[in-house]
């Protein structure tokens, strides 16, 4: 079974701060890692790998992903592909590469992806990749069952699980509740750098692609605490505290 | 000269780290508090290849470099320090010297066995009147037919209770001085072989720091490891190494100390503003982060020059030296920042606190550690 894992390596927004001035995120010393969900996925293809056996490929749109690409090796993936992108990119032209890349790669029978990615959060490039590709999706996978004809799955939806099947191939997205993404152990990251990593430019995959949404600005948004101390008659503090709060909608 | 990790020393310090996160963390204090071995840590461990590290890929171990080991005792240690010094012991204590005297047979038999955590290792050199002065033991081995007869005591043996192979030191010649010294590789189901008591101690109370008992102890002859009369000078090129360890440990206790104390300080409110806008308390923090640095070079250094095979004890003895009082002076201050909170068992700076203090005592004092490292200067 041929699994292509798609992940993004993203900044570590926990270590992220914003400028209180200019409210603009710095970046700068920020460390890098793979989307969280993303590793989710991994650890999917790693499962279905270890009961059907097959290969993984780990496929980025990103530039300097070496690093992290070869966590996902560590991990449990046979090969890393990168694709280098070009300056300006948006969610149709990471979605068009990865598919003209699945399409190089040739044999596949399970695009895995993560729900989202932890820095946006839009949830798109699962989907529109299967669109692209034209086969059949499972979105918000919370399990995933792959024999050999075919997958059946749990997609979340909120208050309520839809067991779902498809046949191969299939593009299937999964939660962060799917599993634990495992801890590669010290003999596995140091057979990480004997796995091939090819790297592709985005113009031998696709001549001139131009992204249709422009990001102008990025700005934090503010947290401000309103720094009330109510410290004097205790039952006034407390009808003024229970008064603030209705007013703000906490308490109803 | 290149000072920083390798991508692959990163890489391993990243996943280091997060097991500790989420491994460790949430069970560190209660190990401490009920004084229990981390049997269950040490067995997830053992699946990341954390018990051979330094254990070459044939015997079954990740066969890494001394500067990956000391990430990995640091990393571990930062979390829980008791953990830590069982996996210096287990790694430069046991499985190097067992690497670097012992013979094929006995590297077949027992590194694979220390690389999968089957067995914990443990090193058994201090008696109750043999500490610094290890020349002075009494534990005694004596040739009969094809096995040694071993029959002492010693004292503060880190994994004592819970070990399975453990390097014993006894006279097997008592006029030759510390030239009659012998090392043996034991085995805890030996006959002979018991646990005597298990300390209670002030800290790193999860590390079955025991007393082992040798009642007419029938090891094998093949046990013995290296030459008779070898046994000193492999427990002094061994400890050497073990400093590099202990060092790495005092590290991980020291940025522990440093990590809390930045938190709580920008979070603790008194005159109006949070405690990190007070001086006092910005030049600690400035304190401890910056011999921490110095410390952690240190270590480096030493593992950089144990990989090049340079005789390091001089580097080790600094470095264990620095590192250990450098932890000492950071939990000190990590507890005065902290105020009485940090005096309460609810903040970990206080497990912090009892845990930096070994780190001046075992495997040389600091005291002993400024002798090594005088007398490689004035000799």
């Amino acid at each position: 079974m041929n699994i292509i894992v798609c992940a993004k390596q993203v900044i570590d927004i926990s270590e992220m701060k914003v400028d209180p001035s200019t409210k603009k995120p710095i970046l700068q010393g920020v460390p890098f890692k793979i989307s969280d969900i993303d590793k989710n996925a991994m650890e999917t293809a790693i499962t279905i790998k270890e009961k059907n056996g097959g290969k993984i490929t780990a496929l980025t749109v990103s530039s300097d992903a070496k690093e992290r690409i070869k966590e996902l090796l560590a991990m449990g993936a046979d090969e890393g592909i990168i694709v280098n992108p070009p300056d300006k990119y948006d969610y149709h032209v990471v979605s068009m590469l990865l598919a003209e890349a699945i399409k190089k790669i040739g044999e596949y029978d399970i695009v895995l992806c993560g729900e989202a990615s932890i820095d946006m959060f839009s949830g798109q490039i699962g989907p529109r990749l299967a669109g692209i590709l034209n086969i059949p999706q499972i979105a918000y996978a919370q399990s995933v069952n792959a024999e050999k004809d075919k997958v059946t799955c749990e997609k979340n939806m909120g208050d309520k699980a839809i067991t779902t099947e498809s046949t191969y191939p299939v593009l299937i997205t999964v939660t962060k509740e799917i599993n634990e993404p495992r801890l590669p152990s010290l003999m596995q990251i140091l057979g990480a750098a004997n796995k091939a990593i090819n790297e592709w430019t985005a113009d031998s995959l696709i001549k001139d692609i131009k992204p249709f949404v422009e990001t102008i600005e990025l700005k934090g948004v503010p947290m401000e605490r309103k720094n009330i101390v109510y410290k004097d008659d205790i039952d006034e503090s407390i009808n003024q505290l229970v008064e603030s709060l209705t007013k703000e909608g906490v308490l109803r | 000269m290149r000072l920083e990790l390798t991508d692959q020393q990163k890489m391993i310090q990243k996943m280091v780290r997060e097991f500790a996160e989420k491994e460790i963390a949430p069970v560190a204090a209660e190990l401490d508090q009920k004084e229990e071995y981390p049997t269950k840590i040490l067995e997830k461990m053992s699946k990341l290849g954390f018990l051979g590290t330094i254990i070459p890929a044939e015997y079954g171990g990740a066969g890494l470099d001394n500067i990956s080991y000391t990430i990995v005792v640091e990393e571990i240690s930062k979390k829980c320090a008791s953990t830590g010094v069982i996996t210096s012991v287990h790694n430069s204590l046991v499985s190097w010297p067992i690497m670097k005297y012992g013979t094929e047979d006995q590297k077949k038999k027992y590194l694979p066995l220390l690389a999968s955590g089957k067995k914990i290792g443990a090193f058994a050199g201090t008696e109750p009147n043999a500490g610094s002065d290890l020349g002075a033991m009494q534990t005694n081995a004596v040739i009969k037919g094809n096995k040694y007869i071993i029959n002492g005591d010693k004292t503060f043996i880190t994994s004592g209770s819970n070990a399975g192979i453990i390097i014993v030191f006894a006279v097997t010649d008592k006029k030759a001085g510390s030239k009659g010294i012998s090392a043996f590789i034991v085995e805890n189901d030996m006959k002979g072989f018991k646990v005597g008591s298990i300390y209670e101690k002030l800290g790193i109370n999860a590390s079955g720091t025991s007393e082992l008992i040798f009642e007419n102890m029938e090891v094998p002859k093949e046990n013995l490891l290296g030459k008779e009369g070898d046994g000193f000078k492999i427990a002094l090129s061994t400890l050497d190494g073990g400093r590099i360890g202990i060092a790495a440990q005092a590290v991980g206790i020291g940025q522990a100390a440093l990590d809390e104390s930045i938190e709580y300080s920008k979070q603790r409110q008194q005159f109006g503003r949070p405690i990190a806008k007070f001086q006092a308390i910005q030049w600690m923090i400035a304190d401890i982060a910056t011999r921490l640095e110095a410390s952690r070079y240190l270590v480096y250094k030493a593992a950089y020059q144990k990989d090049k095979g340079e005789r390091i004890s001089k580097e080790a003895a600094m470095a264990k030296l620095f590192a250990s009082e450098t932890a000492m002076d950071a939990v000190i201050k990590a507890v005065q920042i902290h105020g009485g909170y940090g005096y309460t068992k609810e903040y970990l700076v206080e497990r912090l606190f009892r845990d930096a203090k070994i780190t001046e005592i075992y495997e040389g004092t600091s005291e002993v550690q400024r002798l090594v490292i005088s007398s490689s200067l004035l000799s």
